[in-house]
């Protein structure tokens, strides 16, 4: 008995949007079908894979999580450059210390620090704030003025401080995340308030606040497939590529945090640490993430393994 | 798909006599359209509308029982594509493979392994399921040597991997009585199999080599007389399988009878970390049984984790135990942080305040597994309720301050609730995310 293969009819997809300058550019976005349905649509861009760089000497990282960077924690240049030695399509350059309890470093600084990672690599860029409103839109306007033409992805914005940030995008080139926790309407909310500021749609990236395997990976996972079914059908405000931030979620859980001594129970950490990023990711793919921000080189490498395999075609 | 409650409504007696537990008939019948009542329910239905309903109001996917006793599982009934669009049912069955090439005490050792992979999740327990014993020797001797072994060491139930029919009878002999799923059926011996799953009564694997040849044999089967079945499509790459189980979910959805029952996924990858994340895309995405061979718990931790997470009701947020929490060893000094017991909301707290460095209590108060802002706003978080936690859990006799934390977007209560409880209120940050910098700039006990 032959099957009818059931096959959606989309009517729309979603957003393409290139990040950094010829020829180093990465391409996100565009597919037209549910994740890896390559039989009913098109993919044409894989997800692609940022590993994450601090401005400052990251506290409190586990060790497993610090050796592959060792001797280059207290450098972002060199840091970035081992990041892609690692495979990294993209550098995440986090600027912890502007936050108040840090360093409270000035967004001149920062501006700097990021010309510096920017002129070491010729891999495109996010650059991402410390998490405080206010000065993260000092701080991003001062990285997007340095760094004015390298088309980089900034963020995060929120309600509060999208204004600045969008300004600053707009005027130097560069794309914008635009960021809600976790509520599908806001997040549709805040892209039509970013676009009505004339910052184009194409120029945008969802962040919908990802919560880390066993700490509330299943809403994030529906509220992106939520947003890629309206991308799907034809809602234009949600159909801008997604950005997980997985790193900071993964390696803040005890799962991937505590040693096989802590937690003998839980088998061996440098395994289990690394599924846990993994299989984050890999599960927020199946729900529509195209641009993933790990922290393990490890984990970027078998993520990686991971994609190649989905990305083959299973049209029948 | 499915009944409208509007139409189940017409068929029910109209008493509204509450029989059912439902305050109107009406209500009845939406609680049925969402399934969350059957139709056995009302003692008052007529057999003609039971036959009408019944037949109509079935599920798409198939219920099957796996095993008996305590550890039987249930898999199927499912009737969504997405779970936000309703719920996913039955949570993926994990079951981990021993070899009948390996040695007795090597396959004893292993189940042993198995049987501890037993983990703690939000207050549960959560462990794998099924122990599959493989016919890789292909003879039927060893096959039930290693089956006795297996089913001699495990309460679990079993699921025995031959298409030999020979080697089947054998195990079932020894297996049987626990009502072990028979794996399985192909084009070349399904007469057998199904015979000898009929005598059992028990579960069957049908496995095609591609989607159409699997539902040709599926009918066979069923018109054999079994319907417990479990499909397999042959599909073995995790990038087929995924689309594989998308359709044969999609076309149960669409009454597709030879698709109406759960499915069986294999990890044959033999890399160690593929395997794993090969098993989860498979818990994720439609697999009602997944059959893997690694028994680390390294390894099963993440997925059972995962399973727990995609197969929670979207409309039922989990709630943790409203106790005290201790993050960190916090001595007498330690700061005292009251949120609701919402998991969500719990864990962002502990997280942040883990990050923070700095040992503290943590109050869960038991809003129903609602949030801070829902809890306040259905009168579930009130100061009533907090000073009732504060004075019941024991907490004063840990602490030698009187100081409690409450989350900043509720500020509004504290007057009342100092008033209440006696416990001076400090008013914390709207996001936990600034619980570290609330610390260093307010704290001091």
């Amino acid at each position: 008995m032959p099957v009818t293969i059931a096959k959606e009819r989309w009517t729309s997809k979603v957003g393409e949007l290139v990040l950094g300058t010829e020829p180093n550019t990465v391409k996100i976005g565009g597919e037209s079908t549910l994740p890896f349905l390559h039989f009913e649509g098109e993919m044409p861009n894989r997800p692609q894979v940022a590993l994450e760089v601090w401005d400052m000497e990251p506290a409190g990282w586990p060790e497993i999580l610090t050796a592959p960077y060792a001797g280059v924690l207290n450098d972002p240049v060199a840091w970035a450059k081992k990041c892609v030695e690692y495979g990294a399509d993209l550098v995440c350059l986090t600027m912890i210390s502007a936050h108040p309890d840090n360093k409270n470093t000035s967004p001149a600084e920062c501006a700097k620090t990021a010309k510096a990672v920017a002129d070491a690599v010729d891999v495109p860029l996010i650059i991402l704030g410390c998490g405080v409103e206010e000065k993260d839109a000092q701080v991003l306007e001062a990285v997007a003025e340095a760094l004015a033409g390298k088309n980089c992805l900034l963020g995060c914005a929120t309600p509060e401080n999208y204004k600045t940030i969008t300004a600053a995008c707009m005027v130097h080139g560069h794309n914008i995340i635009a960021s809600s926790p976790l509520d599908i309407n806001l997040e549709k909310q805040l892209n039509i308030l970013i676009t009505e500021m004339n910052l184009s749609a194409d120029r945008i990236v969802i962040d919908p606040s990802v919560g880390a395997l066993g700490y509330g990976i299943e809403y994030a996972y529906s509220i992106m497939e939520r947003t890629r079914i309206g991308a799907l059908t034809g809602d234009k405000m949600m159909a801008m590529p997604v950005i997980c931030l997985v790193g900071q979620e993964v390696w803040k859980t005890k799962e991937a945090k505590s040693s096989a001594e802590e937690a003998p129970e839980w088998g061996e950490q440098a395994k289990r640490a690394i599924l846990w990023e993994v299989i984050t990711s890999a599960t927020f793919a199946q729900a529509g993430g195209s641009l993933f921000v790990m922290r393990h080189p490890d984990s970027l490498k078998q993520f990686r393994v991971h994609i190649d395999k989905m990305m083959e075609s299973n049209a029948y | 798909m499915g009944l409208t409650g509007l139409e189940i409504f017409k068929r029910l007696p109209k008493t509204n006599c509450k029989d059912c537990g439902q305050p109107t008939c009406l209500a009845f019948a939406m609680a049925m359209a969402a399934g969350k009542a059957g139709l056995d329910q009302c003692p008052h239905v007529s057999d003609e509308a039971k036959e009408a309903l019944g037949a109509a109001s079935a599920p798409p996917v198939a219920l099957v029982k796996i095993g008996t006793g305590e550890k039987q599982w249930e898999l199927g009934n499912e009737t969504v594509l997405f779970r936000h669009d309703k719920r996913f049912e039955h949570p993926t069955a994990i079951a981990i493979s021993v070899s009948d090439t390996m040695s007795a005490d090597e396959i004893s050792a292993k189940v042993a392994k198995i049987n501890k992979l037993v983990f703690d999740r939000v207050g549960q327990t959560h462990s794998v399921n099924l122990v599959a014993v493989e016919n890789a020797s292909g003879e039927a001797d060893k096959f039930a040597a290693a089956v006795k072994v297996a089913f001699d060491n495990t309460e679990l139930p079993l699921l025995l991997i031959s298409e030999d029919t020979a080697a089947m009878e054998k195990a079932l002999e020894v297996a049987g009585s626990k009502k072990p799923v028979i794996c399985g059926a192909t084009a070349a011996n399904y007469e057998a199999m199904t015979a000898l799953a009929k005598k059992y009564d028990t579960a069957l694997v049908v496995k095609g080599t591609n989607l159409s040849e699997l539902a040709d044999l599926s009918e066979k089967v069923i018109a054999l007389g079994h319907k417990q079945l479990l499909l397999d499509s042959g599909a073995r790459e995790v990038n087929k399988v995924l689309a594989d189980q998308t359709q044969i979910r999609r076309q149960a959805l669409k009454r597709f009878r030879p698709f109406g029952y759960p499915t069986i996924a294999f990890v044959t990858s033999t890399d160690p970390f593929q395997s794993v994340v090969d098993a989860g895309i498979y818990i994720t995405k439609y697999a009602g049984l997944m059959v893997m061979s690694s028994a680390d718990p390294a390894d099963i931790l993440p997925l059972v984790t995962l399973r727990l997470n995609i197969y929670t009701d979207p409309q039922k947020p989990i709630a943790v135990e409203s106790k005290i929490y201790e993050i960190g060893t916090p001595g007498a000094d330690a700061p005292v942080f009251v949120t609701t017991n919402f998991s969500l909301t719990y864990f962002c707290v502990a997280g942040d305040v883990e990050s923070a460095r700095v040992p503290g209590y943590i109050l869960p108060v038991d809003t129903d597994g609602i949030s801070v802002l829902t809890g306040w706003a259905a009168g579930k978080f009130t100061p009533e309720k907090i000073t009732e936690m504060l004075q019941g859990c024991g907490i004063a006799d840990k602490v030698n301050h009187r100081k409690v934390i409450i989350p900043g977007g509720v500020a509004v209560l504290s007057g009342k609730l100092q008033e209440l409880s006696g416990w001076e209120v400090l008013v914390g940050p709207r996001e936990s995310a600034g619980i570290a910098s609330f610390l260093k700039q307010r704290w001091s006990a």
